[in-house]
């Protein structure tokens, strides 16, 4: 009785497997082409807040595509995740795991941005930092791979000087009278002491120099998690008048902690974009009401496109992550990041027809991407991205830079976006690119 | 001369807050011979715990969550002591050490797998207000924990002195094969030091966790505990809370 049990068991399982096997061989027949997106993700250790907002709003901007048919209706997304835990020796081991299948990679940390941009140069596999990583990398003719879009971290220093200006004052117009607001002003630069935070000294040395104000740079050591020594430093001795918060993770939380326990005014404090997320500011409590921070998208859920993602998406229960955080800051960015990459898809496939892309035709289509206040419209992300427009020499495209405060429940915009001091960020791009070409021995491309 | 005094004072009491940290590996340390680089992970996870008791799964009253947090550390102790250590008795340190490591990645694992990894505000209602003093800025949190670890530090001393559990610790740590010809179990030695541990740690799990918010980097503020801990004496509890250094380190920073 026994035997003959199991082996009508075995003869159903036998069965049951053919079929399946068949039907999936039905519908592979069926099956669209995929591109394939390797995914750099952290959503475990000390930055997986930022890590999962990123990675999901990618993916779930994927699913929307999938679900609407795929790129133009015929190519279907399909990606995986890395987790790469935000440490740049996992990073690359993940960059080689993908490499001989995607055609571009967001590093997602400015680390394994300059580790990567070697290895994806000679790979031919496009590096897209958006919002982070080498700000002279803006700079297409020595950097061909690499894109710094929508800003880069230059740009938004400029943007946060004129932004001081204004609270000090300015018009926000006349360049000419920018220096008489800002003379004498006392501004520390706060940042976590990893080539990330020190990226942004040179120029706010630069721009110390052109209009008068004092800058100082306080060094956090990594993990950042005790600034009492700095912040003393700060208000104490330094008597800032402003306080530039650029940090990561648990050291953006810190400093607001730490002023209002010396009494110095939230409002006075003005975030990189890595911390004005709400993750960044819940932790401190009452302490971080009032607080500003710089953005290059729009954040909530107010936005068509966001709209349909939640009914489409979560509504099928196809979301990739709680539902609380649709609409939150990283998981925007993460989900513009991919808008982007989607229209230069779109971009490519006009020139090279549509079919899954290398990562030279999609390069192609990052250099010629043009995306206008209309065509975000019709994209459904007005007010959640800004116009773009690429060239062979301008990687960054955009540079607008977005203010938004923390009312103590969420971030509200200002309602300032504020263009860069674009020819001041250039002259210094171009000259430090020069620079790196020099020092690795690279032949800048000539732009038409 | 006032900022001096100042940065010496916050120094001092930014000690304090990490010899709350350093206490738990030197009390680890002095029963085991083990230095426990899961310390940190330790904090880490009675902070996630308590955040899970009061807000993110249940709404227990503080005492309660606390109670619960202390019993979660405890089931930890035997698990570690129980699971993880009892195979490695009698081998060289060193495993003891790594094994530790292990420890460390376990516990960061299952606390984001149950708690998730956003940062989490934890207030307990313990003052968080600023005031002058003679020109000097003092905190009443800062202050608060300050007593904390006095009498954690206090009680300590007491336990390792007076009680029998805490000589037979203390033997241990001496000598482990001493203390097993008189009687001692080891075993139950370590579990009780690993309750211990589980307890300060969830202390400090609290005080970093209001002050930071509960989250993953407070696995790493045992690492900067450690030149506390060096300075004050591996094995030694009082040693643990010499924040003085700490002080020096502040004043150091500042003038680098």
């Amino acid at each position: 009785m026994g035997r003959k049990l199991s082996f009508t068991i075995f003869a159903l399982v036998l069965v049951a497997s053919f079929i399946l096997s068949s039907g999936q061989a039905m519908a592979s027949e069926e099956k669209k082409p995929e591109q394939f997106v390797g995914l750099l993700a952290y959503r475990t250790g000390p930055f997986a807040a930022g890590g999962s907002g990123l990675t999901s709003g990618k993916e779930d901007f994927m699913a929307l595509i999938n679900m609407r048919g795929g790129i133009n209706g015929k190519i279907m997304y399909k990606w995986e995740e890395c987790e790469t835990a935000y440490n740049a020796a996992r990073g690359v081991e993940c960059y080689n795991r993908f490499k001989n299948k995607m055609f571009k990679v967001h590093p997602e940390s400015t680390g394994i941005t300059y580790a990567l941009i070697p290895k994806a140069t000679k790979d031919k596999i496009v590096v897209i930092s958006s919002g982070y990583g080498r700000a002279d990398a803006s700079d297409g003719r020595v950097f061909p791979w690499v894109f710094t879009i929508p800003t880069n971290y230059w740009s938004q220093n400029t943007a946060k000087i004129k932004w001081i200006a204004m609270q000090e004052g300015w018009d926000g117009k006349d360049m000419s009278t920018i220096g008489k607001y800002l003379k004498g002003l006392k501004i520390a630069n706060l940042h976590i002491d990893v080539p990330y935070g020190q990226e942004t000294k040179p120029i706010l040395d630069a721009m110390a120099k052109k209009f008068g104000f004092k800058v100082r740079h306080f060094p956090v050591p990594w993990p950042g998690i005790d600034q009492k020594a700095q912040w003393m430093d700060i208000v104490r001795r330094f008597k800032a008048d402003w306080v530039i918060n650029r940090n990561w993770g648990v050291s953006c939380t810190v400093p607001l902690k730490e002023a209002a326990r010396l009494k110095f005014p939230s409002n006075r404090i003005l975030g990189v974009w890595w911390c004005g997320a709400e993750e960044d500011v819940l932790p401190a409590g009452p302490a971080a009401k009032g607080y500003y921070s710089t953005n290059f998208h729009g954040v909530g859920r107010d936005f068509p496109i966001i709209k349909e993602v939640v009914d489409k998406v979560y509504g099928a229960m196809k979301g990739n992550i709680s539902f609380t955080r649709v609409g939150s800051v990283y998981y925007n960015r993460g989900f513009v990041a991919a808008i982007v990459d989607h229209e230069a898809i779109l971009t490519a496939h006009k020139k090279f027809g549509v079919k899954v892309l290398t990562g030279e035709e999609f390069r192609w289509g990052m250099e010629h991407l043009n995306i206008t206040k209309e065509r975000i419209k019709e994209i459904g992300a007005e007010g959640l991205m800004q116009p773009l427009k690429t060239s062979c020499a301008d990687h960054e495209g955009g540079g607008m830079v977005f203010f938004q405060q923390w009312d103590g429940k969420k971030w509200v915009s200002t309602g300032d976006v504020i263009t860069p001091m674009r020819k001041f960020v250039r002259g210094m791009i171009e000259k430090s690119a020069a620079k790196y070409a020099k020092e690795k021995g690279i032949t800048p491309r000539t732009c038409k | 001369m006032a900022f001096f005094f100042e940065v010496l004072i916050t120094g001092l009491m930014v000690g304090i807050m990490y010899s709350l940290i350093a206490l738990g590996f030197a009390l680890i340390f002095k029963a085991s011979d083990v230095f426990n680089m899961a310390q940190g992970a330790m904090s880490l996870f009675a902070g996630l715990a308590l955040v899970g008791f009061l807000h993110q799964y249940m709404h227990l009253p503080l005492w309660l969550a606390l109670l619960c947090t202390v019993g979660v550390m405890t089931i930890w102790a035997y698990v570690i002591v129980f699971v993880v250590l009892k195979p490695l008795v009698n081998r060289p340190p060193l495993m003891l050490f790594m094994a530790t490591f292990g420890v460390m990645y376990l516990m960061e694992g299952i606390g984001q797998s149950i708690y998730g990894t956003q940062a989490k505000g934890l207030n307990i209602g313990i003052p968080d207000n600023s005031f002058e003093v003679a020109g000097i800025f003092m905190s009443s949190f800062d202050l608060f924990f300050a007593g904390v670890a006095a009498v954690l530090v206090a009680g300590l001393i007491w336990f390792f002195q007076k009680t029998r559990n805490g000589r037979a610790l203390r033997a241990v740590s001496d000598d482990h094969e001493a203390a097993l010809s008189v009687g001692i179990p080891l075993l139950k030695a370590w579990y009780l030091t690993w309750i211990i541990a589980g307890i300060v740690a969830t202390v400090a799990g609290v005080a970093w966790g209001t002050r930071l918010g509960v989250q993953f980097s407070l696995s790493y503020i045992a690492f900067k505990a450690l030149p506390v801990l060096i300075i004050g004496g591996l094995d030694s509890i009082p040693g643990a809370n010499r924040p003085l250094f700490q002080a020096l380190r502040s004043v150091r920073k500042r003038d680098s």
